[in-house]
């Protein structure tokens, strides 16, 4: 019944997890660590150390790898993997349709006028979290975040950005 | 109308690139959804990551729903998802199947060491344009609650709650309409 575990697990992690990747890091901690033991919390840290390295979400990152460790298939993967999506796609699809339904009434467009905002603050925190991690080591993480911040401003292709940067790493730190 | 193919490949290139969580997916989102095919309005796309916001979920996942279903309905939304998903997946099983040492691998760990700090970059350089035509105290407001989200730890979702409440308020008063009506236009 592992599968059963570890589908009802992710979807309540993908169905409780508001505000994305870090403060989804307890929740998962909650599931995987404290109530079914599939990680220790090292092997935990590790994964999201991993996540930071790969993209995507935390909590798809954290679903697939835990969705193999436990069950040794690809099977658990895609399992855990679903599951954690499953509330997104749902409540998203009806946030969405509702949202074009009601765009026009003028209590619905107040309340996205005073969410504006809080979604403002909310994504500037993110970039303050980061910030305060090992992100900036030497000047030259300030000399790549200042170049990045004018070339995306002045809309260089942000993946031209990513990839620039990547090498630059690779030739100021191995 | 536009393919789900086409969905599918636009949302499989954004989740590749997306580094550091569902914010730096923004400029990516911009270049691509809103530049490039048109499938999304400036103002859309803000009231996206407001609602993507406030409903549970990566904000990366409910971006990619709110994009498929405005352009293909459910069909729409399910190849933008697995698009977006399909990337992280697979590079994820490659390292739990096969390099479990990646992460100690040194010219990964260097590749890292350059890109955090663009990542910081692509998710600050976005809030200069939304930030733009707002009025002073809106900003003020945006910054006050950054800083109590960093360093107090409070789950953002109350601040959404707040801010949702004041703004039916504020639209209740007797000439609210059109007030709300110009503020919208700003965006």
């Amino acid at each position: 019944m592992i599968y059963l575990q570890l589908f009802l697990a992710y979807l309540k992690i993908g169905f409780f997890g508001f505000g994305g990747g870090y403060a989804m890091i307890s929740l998962i901690y909650n599931e995987v660590v404290v109530q079914h033991g599939w990680l220790t919390a090292a092997q935990l840290a590790d994964v999201a150390a991993i996540s930071q390295m790969t993209p995507g979400p935390i909590a798809i990152n954290c679903a697939t790898y835990v969705g193999y460790t436990v069950t040794g298939n690809v099977w658990g993967s895609l399992l855990a993997t679903g599951a954690v999506c499953l509330p997104s796609l749902t409540l998203m699809m009806l946030a969405t349709r509702f949202y074009f339904k009601l765009r026009g009434n003028r209590h619905f467009a107040g309340a996205m006028a005073g969410m504006q905002p809080m979604m403002i603050g909310l994504i500037l925190s993110s970039a303050l979290m980061l910030f305060g991690e090992s992100t900036f080591i030497d000047w030259k993480s300030w000399l790549i975040f200042a170049g990045c911040f004018v070339a995306s401003v002045r809309r260089v292709n942000p993946i031209l950005l990513i990839l620039l940067s990547a090498l630059v790493g690779i030739v100021c730190y191995v | 109308m536009t393919s789900l193919w086409t969905i599918f490949a636009s949302f499989l290139k954004i989740g590749a690139f997306t580094f550091g969580g569902g914010y730096a997916m923004i400029p990516l989102i911009e270049a691509e959804m809103i530049q490039k095919r048109g499938w999304l309005t400036r103002e859309e796309f803000i009231n996206q990551l407001t609602i993507a916001q406030s409903i549970p979920g990566p904000i990366a996942l409910n971006t990619a729903v709110f994009v498929g279903y405005k352009t293909r309905g459910v069909k729409g939304a399910l190849s933008a998802l697995v698009g977006v998903v399909i990337p992280s997946f697979f590079i994820i099983l490659l390292i739990a199947t096969c390099f479990t040492e990646f992460k100690d691998n040194a010219v990964v760990a260097a590749a890292f060491k350059g890109m955090r700090p663009a990542v910081v970059a692509l998710i600050a350089a976005p809030l200069i344009g939304m930030a733009k035509g707002m009025s002073w105290w809106k900003i003020a407001l945006a910054l006050a609650v950054s800083v109590v989200i960093w360093l107090l730890g409070v789950s953002p979702i109350w601040f959404i709650f707040v801010g949702a409440l004041v703004g039916i308020g504020w639209s209740f008063r007797p000439e609210g309409g059109s007030e709300v009506r110009k503020e919208e236009k700003e965006l």
